[in-house]
């Protein structure tokens, strides 16, 4: 198998807390790979330098074979590589309709385009709206982003994801702070991604991880201890005595 | 075209015909202030397409519009008193001059920036003011050019078709370029790359995981609004014929910016507006008491603090 994300002997500190201790692990492509792991068990800081927004202190990651461990964050995103954010992180002085443009137009190549107005462009407008429909967001499209409610903003987040058309989407708890419902449309469309996109999905919604990974990594204290099917974690007596025991 | 487009125009017709009006009915003087206005409401315009719609609290602003009229000042001086003929920089030709004004500062822009556009919040207020004076201190060096007494532009820019001699010509080219620059900086904040330069002002580093470099963007804003600044400052050398490194001083700068604040920072208009309330009643208060600097300052507070979004975020009521 070759993967398309190959992390090698990473590590991160913050002072004295390893974020990040000696963790290796392979996403292979198409696949749903889910992170689990205790608050604080540095799950974040994972995504993070993957995105290309914080530096590991030692290790390797490998995209499709390349080492893009020096990579700076919009270099990543040229390469295939998006993240959503744990805490919603969008243009809220921007229009909803706006934002996701701004995703689609990410991949055209540069953007120092100065003549025509961005909200003519038609193509970019399109498929925003499209893209706002496959999420449920089809009525807010012309509301300024920070009108909307969280499960709303969370929506837009995996639709900005779809939007950056990224091969690797590193999805950091999109169901983080939703309700029953809307926990359940969340899992419905990233079920209806599946597939198209590999995704790492770090997801604290145990019901979520099950019904959606592939494979489940368990991450305690910075580090990997164990990777499988749902059925071999599930079984696993070190993650139900480090993790799952305790819910 | 809605209401507020229509009051935009009027606004901006208004600025363009009453100073002729008031000049052909014998106040000269008013035709005077309300040059003076155009050409720094040309500069304000400019320090809110980074400062309004960028998110880039420049303090040096001032810096390029004396590099701007320098640029005007010293191949004017050269005609005069010979020197740079080799160069071609001997010269009161404006069509020299203003592009020169327009490259020069262009250059430092992008210089500067770069180093800049490092930094975040405090520290880049911080860095552009120190660039800022840098090049004020630079001036001040130059004896040949007057040092701190400022140099005097005894021969306008000649330009093709117009004699800024004749301060009605004067006053038309500089409510053109307004008008050109209100009009440029709205293309350039509506187009993709505008969309990229508000969006890294709302949240850089989601623009960066979309894949935009947003140091780059932000430093070809930046460049664009100083080259703008240049030109203005070369409307305004030859609007004075007198030149100072004085008029590149940080409080400049400062003027620039409460200027933007006052109108409406991210608005078309903020600028303009912010302008001619400031210069106006900067007129009518120094008029009646010595001690307008009290009043004036307790009032540009009292906008910034209670009125949000300035005098344009006024007249749209509070939601805007
Ligand atoms: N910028 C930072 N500076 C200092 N410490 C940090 C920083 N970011 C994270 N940490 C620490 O690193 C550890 C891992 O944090 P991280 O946010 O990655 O955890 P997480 O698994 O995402 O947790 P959660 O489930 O709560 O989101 C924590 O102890 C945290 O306090
Ligand atoms: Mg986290």
């Amino acid at each position: 198998m070759s993967a398309l994300l190959k992390i090698d002997g990473l590590n991160k500190s913050f002072g004295g807390i390893k974020a990040t201790d000696d963790l290796s692990l392979e996403v292979a492509p198409g696949e749903i790979h889910a992170i689990i792991g205790p608050n604080g068990a540095g799950k974040t800081t994972l995504i993070s330098q993957l995105s290309g927004m914080a530096k590991p202190d030692t290790g390797r990651i490998l995209f499709k074979g390349r080492d893009i461990t020096g990579q700076p964050a919009h270099k990543r995103a040229g390469l295939g590589i998006t993240r959503s954010f744990q805490i919603t992180s969008l243009v809220m002085e921007l229009s909803v309709l706006d934002n996701i443009a701004l995703s689609l137009q990410a991949r055209e190549g540069h953007s120092f385009r100065f003549l025509k107005p961005a909200r003519k462009v038609t193509h970019l407008r399109e498929a925003g709206r499209a893209l706002l429909a496959r999420v449920g967001l089809e009525g807010k499209a012309d509301m300024p982003t920070k009108a909307l409610s969280h499960g709303e903003h969370r929506r837009m987040e995996v639709a900005i994801a779809l939007g950056a058309g990224a091969e690797l989407m590193l999805l950091d708890e999109p169901m983080a702070g939703l309700g029953f419902e809307e926990s359940r449309d969340m899992v419905a469309l990233l079920t209806g991604i599946k597939g198209q996109h590999t995704i790492l999905l770090i997801e604290h919604d145990m019901d979520a991880v099950f019904a959606l990974a592939d494979r489940i990594s368990v991450l305690v204290y910075g580090h990997i201890i164990a990777t499988g099917t749902p059925e071999e974690i599930r079984a696993n007596a070190a993650v139900q005595h480090a993790y799952l025991g305790e819910e | 075209m809605t209401r507020k487009t229509l009051l935009s125009v009027g606004f901006i017709l208004a600025l363009g015909i009453l100073p002729p009006i008031f000049y052909w009915t014998g106040n000269a003087f008013w035709l005077d202030l309300a040059t003076r206005l155009v050409i720094l409401a040309i500069a304000a315009t400019s320090l809110n397409l980074i400062l309004g719609y960028g998110g880039m609290v420049s303090f040096g602003h001032a810096a390029y519009m004396g590099l701007g009229a320098y640029a005007v000042g010293i191949p004017a001086h050269h005609w005069l008193y010979g020197g740079l003929e080799a160069w071609g920089l001997a010269t009161t030709s404006g069509l020299v001059q203003i592009p020169l004004a327009v490259a020069v500062t262009a250059i430092f822009a992008l210089l500067t920036g770069a180093i800049c556009l490092r930094t975040r919040g405090v520290y880049f207020i911080m860095i552009t003011m120190a660039f800022a004076q840098m090049v004020y201190y630079l001036i001040v060096s130059i004896e040949e050019y007057g040092g701190d007494d400022g140099l005097v532009i005894d021969t306008r820019s000649e330009l093709p078709g117009l004699d800024l001699d004749n301060p009605l010509q004067l006053f038309g080219l500089a409510w053109v370029s307004l008008v050109a620059a209100i009009l440029i900086v709205r293309m350039v904040i509506n187009s993709r790359f505008g969309m990229v330069i508000q969006g890294a002002k709302g949240n850089d580093e989601r623009m960066r995981t979309l894949g935009f470099n947003t140091y780059v963007y932000r430093l070809v804003a930046y460049v664009i609004s100083g080259a703008m600044a240049g030109y203005a400052g070369a409307l305004l050398g030859n609007f004075t014929t007198f030149i100072s490194p004085e008029m590149m001083d940080w409080s400049r700068s400062g003027e620039l910016m409460f200027m933007v604040i006052l109108g409406g920072v991210a608005t078309t208009l903020g600028p303009v507006v912010g302008a001619t309330v400031f210069i106006v009643l900067e007129e009518v208060l120094s008029d009646l008491t010595l001690y307008w600097h009290l009043p004036f300052g307790l009032l540009l507070i009292a906008v910034v603090l209670f009125g949000r979004g300035g005098l344009i975020g006024l007249l749209n009521g509070r939601d805007q």
